[in-house]
């Protein structure tokens, strides 16, 4: 990589490397020191011990025998978070090599590069780190740039846990898109149509209506894979299809429409059952809040309760789980039950906090936004939510990025797609950092409490 | 080829798998290995076989330094190895898993099937192990898959030949006929480590036996010359008696009934037919039998795993039918899972996790349906203390530790609380010789507790060491129970399905 320009500070200054570690903090035990047990823990192997601890903390086995779910759980919440950094920083340093290969200027310079080699360098590190400062400035800079970062944030986080939570059951929840419609559609029809309703009954009323409506959505995939085993990959990739095209055909109707007007646009939600902005002129709203909150209910409800056990267990091993009395079957309901609710809240916070009304395709991929999140959050909850928080300001920055230098906001879904791929292959950043294979190993790490 | 492995330095957090071991292995020896569990044995021997990197020391082969960075390294140096957990493709016949890597390929890169299984079938006939090389390995029992991954090693071309704990899973007579090939193995120059437990074993086949203890090697004997009290005690480091005493039990009521019970497989074959016998408060009943004869779906029908067929089985005088696993196992019954890997634990969890598995959402672990992290972490720590589970800490994932100290994690588990009945299939695999010691302390202790303990075992010695009474099972069928003591002869011959009695109770059947 000899070429390319040195690697901007911008990335790495102040959003992303804290975050993924913060997310293992998190997780973390309350009480990790192990001392009084029947350990090998003479004396003067004690330092020893404990430069292998650091090194190995992302230890390696020769697996047990596991299905491919069990596996897939494994290698998404087994990646350290020493590949999650890697995979982030190259990611931005391809990021980098594409904005500076699609820009004119520096095209012009590669033209003669054997002449002046420097001229094509200067030209694209004025174009990456121009790009990168407005990535920045656009996602941090100021009041209303942080507005626009929660507000994108707000859907992601909830989105991610939608993905996250079913991932830890051994599931894989592609269904987010169709939840977040069934919830929007309910929050929003809830919203515009008991007028003069007084806040305190109205907006919750919408709210929980929209959680409900998700959490059926996702329920359904759950019962019939408990029932029929009927895989959720297959049956939420279709519920999601329904959703989209029913909401398409509702929103024509006139129990959405707004009577004067054709278009599927429904009516605006009452402002008694919108999400109230802190600021007046900035957009964000309580809906963050929400979000965080939930974010915090989840945490405690994966990581720190009985029913989390039961469900980290069954995805781990199911074979196990079910010998130890518990009920696979049963879990995977609750699971996709879970994050059907997350989704249909995310649903809920756009239509009542963002957009107002119901418009076609108002979910704009966020079901799919959540996978990604979900997989950066390697699994874990402390990092979906971080993660959201990440991708929201990519996607505030990435729009002020276009606005200010021309790089297409396109290129924020190339960085965020290379971040997966990386993350997805620790082959790959193994190879392209040359660290150990041991040291990076997905099938089991060492974990803390509660992980 | 002569082996030498030089100051092998090996550290995993928290634990010093192998501290600076020196160890050669001469052409056409077999080469003991013996140890604890968790001394170091797997660990040694995945870096010679390139899965592990060593931290320290180097790996010489006739004089030369090598380098095995990866399994691929060192296969082509002339190293195999079959590790416990067999890793063949279930849907592949024998001839293609052998031939998998480096096979020969027609035109289009059409695997040639023909030339695979005939080249795999003489290599059969010739090494003494023989094996339909077009039977599917999902068809074979675990004795034939494990030929299969030794003709996979020697299909590779091996010389030298790493065999983990491979008697684990072999009944008496397979043990013989591996033991048979290992010779006409090494008969031609090539060499083979040998990883057991059982010391009658190295014994038989090993010409040397290092001793790895705490990951240092603490001697080489010649097992000739040794005796296994002599082996026990090196590996230990301190005399252990290899025998319990067992003072006689005093039973009392039934705690498991079983009652013409009949279990189905899911293709509707009966692999349980009829069996009824009683365990009784304050005695051992132990079910002989060679595996494969319907013990695991007996074990799966009482603990509510498997649905019944016909028959009934009663625990603590409750039907077992119509209540949840979780019922059942909350009520009293204890279970130690054959496969402890696939059953017994979920390896990416903590001990700590482990050692709660059955009762996670139970006071006082659960709390307001909040996991109670210190109650859950000092519970382990009593019972890692207790059961001398070798683990750098409670928080360890269960994974990473030897395969007998995972087996003492269940263990301790199951036999920490009061209970009515204990279930326990092959309590001691790959456990060592002072482990197993302590286990079977722990059942018998169990008994005297007024606990009613089926064991289910393969293991002749261990029956005839623990059973009060003890019935064999045949296919699908139980002979017995029969009052202890029983001939230790007469108790195999019944496994073979050869005894007249036997041929007595299947008269009317065929
Ligand atoms: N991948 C790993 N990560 C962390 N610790 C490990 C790993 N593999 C082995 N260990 C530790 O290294 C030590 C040696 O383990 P090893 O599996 O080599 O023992 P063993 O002698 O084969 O025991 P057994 O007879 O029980 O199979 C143990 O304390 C174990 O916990
Ligand atoms: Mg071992």
């Amino acid at each position: 990589m000899s070429g390319s320009p040195p690697p901007d500070e911008a990335p790495q200054g102040g959003t992303d490397p804290a975050t993924p570690d913060a997310a293992t903090h998190a997780d973390q035990a309350p009480e990790r020191d192990g001392s009084s047990t029947a350990t090998l823990t003479e004396d003067e192997r004690a330092a020893e011990i404990a430069a292998a601890d650091e090194r190995a903390r992302d230890q390696g086995t020769i697996g047990l025998e596991a299905g491919f779910a069990e596996r897939f759980v494994a290698a998404v919440t087994g990646t350290s978070v020493l590949v999650t950094l890697l995979a982030f920083v190259a990611a931005f340093v391809v990021g980098g090599i594409v904005i500076a290969l699609s820009d004119g200027a520096t095209q012009q310079a590669l033209g003669y590069f054997t002449a002046r080699p420097s001229d094509t360098f200067v030209a694209a590190w004025e174009v990456v780190s121009a790009a990168y400062v407005a990535l920045i400035t656009g996602s941090l800079g100021g009041r209303s740039q942080i507005s626009e970062t929660l507000v994108s944030a707000t859907p992601l986080i909830l989105t991610g846990l939608a993905v996250a939570v079913p991932l830890r059951a051994g599931l894989f929840n592609i269904g987010g898109e169709g939840q977040v419609i069934a919830g929007g559609m309910v929050a929003g029809l809830i919203g515009f149509s008991f007028p003069g309703l007084p806040l305190v009954i109205h907006l919750p009323f919408a709210l929980l209506g929209g959680l409900l409506a998700g959490a059926l959505y996702g329920w359904v995939p759950g019962v019939l894979k408990q029932r029929t085993g009927a895989h959720e990959v297959i049956t939420t990739i279709m519920l999601n299809n329904i959703g989209v095209l029913t909401s398409a055909y509702l929103l024509s109707t006139l129990l959405f429409r707004v009577p004067e007007r054709t278009d599927p646009i429904s009516r605006p939600v009452a402002e008694s059952a919108t999400l109230p902005r802190f600021v007046p002129e900035l957009r964000v709203n309580v809906g963050i809040v929400i979000a965080l909150l939930l974010g915090v209910l989840i945490f405690w409800l994966v990581e720190r309760s009985a029913q989390g056990f039961e469900l980290n267990a069954v995805g781990l091993n199911p074979h196990a789980a079910t010998t130890s009395g518990m009920d696979p079957g049963r879990t995977v309901m609750r699971a996709m039950t879970v994050g059907g609710a997350l989704a249909g809240t995310a649903g809920a916070s756009v239509i009542l906090g963002v957009q107002g009304r119901i418009t076609t395709g108002f979910s704009a991929g966020l079901g799919f936004d959540g996978i990604t999140v979900a997989l950066l959050g390697r699994g874990r909850i402390g990092g979906t939510v971080a993660a959201g928080l990440l991708f929201g300001a990519l996607k505030s920055g990435g729009r002020s990025m276009q606005a200010q230098t021309g790089t297409s906001l396109d290129l924020v879904l190339v960085i965020q797609a290379l971040i997966i791929i990386f993350v997805a292959a620790p082959g790959l950043v193994r190879a392209i950092f040359r660290v150990r294979a041991e040291e990076l190993t997905t099938a089991q790490v060492a974990k803390g409490w509660g992980s | 080829m002569r082996l030498e492995l030089r100051g092998i330095t090996k550290r995993f957090p928290g634990v010093i798998a192998n501290d600076a071991v020196d160890l050669v292995i001469e052409p056409g020896e077999v080469h003991g290995l013996l140890g604890e569990n968790g001394a170091g044995k797997s660990t040694l021997m995945n870096i010679l076989y390139g899965l592990y990197a060593a931290d320290e020391g180097e790996i010489l082969i006739d004089g030369q330094p090598v380098e095995l960075r990866e399994p691929d390294d060192a296969i082509a140096a002339g190293i195999g190895m079959v590790h416990q957990h067999f890793m063949l493709v279930p849907v592949f016949t024998v001839a293609e898993n052998i031939v998998l890597g480096v096979e020969h390929t027609r035109r289009f890169g059409k695997l040639d099937r023909r030339r695979a299984s005939r080249e795999v079938g003489e290599l059969a006939e010739r090494s003494g192990l023989p094996v339909d090389p077009d039977a599917l390995v999902e068809d074979l029992p675990v004795g034939i898959q494990q030929r299969v991954e030794i003709l996979k090693a020697l299909y590779r071309n091996a010389q030298t030949l790493i065999l983990d704990e491979p008697t684990a899973v072999l009944t008496p007579q397979e043990a013989d006929d591996l033991f048979e090939a290992i010779r006409a193995f090494t008969g031609e120059g090539r060499s083979v480590v040998f990883i057991s437990h059982k010391l009658g074993e190295h014994r038989a086949i090993a010409d040397r036996v290092s001793v790895l203890r705490r990951g240092r090697i603490v001697g080489t004997a010649d097992p000739r010359e040794t005796s296994e009290q002599e082996l026990a005690n090196l590996m230990v480091g301190r005399p252990v008696s290899l025998v319990v005493d067992k003072p006689p039990g005093s039973p009392a009521d039934p705690a498991i009934e079983v009652r013409g019970l009949t279990v189905e497989n899911a293709a509707g074959t009966v692999v349980v037919d009829e069996v009824s016998f009683d365990v009784r408060r304050g005695e051992i009943l132990a079910i002989a039998g060679v595996e494969g004869n319907g013990q695991s779906p007996l074990v799966r029908a009482l603990t509510g795993l498997q649905p019944i067929a016909s028959g009934e089985v009663l625990i603590a005088g409750e039907p077992v039918a119509g209540r949840s696993r979780k019922q059942i196992l909350r009520g009293g019954v204890g279970q130690v899972p054959e496969d402890r890997g696939r059953d017994g634990l979920v390896g990416e969890f903590s001990v700590a996790q482990n050692l709660i598995l059955g009762r996670w959402d139970d006071e006082p672990f659960t709390k307001r349906q909040t996991l109670q992290f210190d109650v859950i972490g000092a519970h382990a720590r009593q019972l890692v203390e207790a059961y001398d589970i070798r683990t750098p800490s409670v928080d360890t994932p269960a994974a990473s530790l030897s395969g007998g100290n995972q087996q003492k994690v269940v263990v301790a588990r199951e036999f920490d609380l009061p209970i009515d009945a204990l279930v326990a299939s092959q309590p001691t695999r790959g456990v060592d010789v002072g482990s197993i010691e302590y286990i079977h302390e722990r059942i018998v202790e169990k008994r005297d507790e007024g606990t009613a303990v089926l064991i289910i075992s393969s293991e002749l010695d261990e029956v005839l060491a623990l059973a009060d009474r003890v019935a064999v099972m045949f296919h699908g069928r139980l002979v017995g129970p029969f009052e202890m003591p029983v001939a230790k002869e007469a108790i195999g011959s019944m496994m073979a399905g050869t005894d007249p009695e036997l041929a007595m109770a299947r008269g009317g059947e065929r």
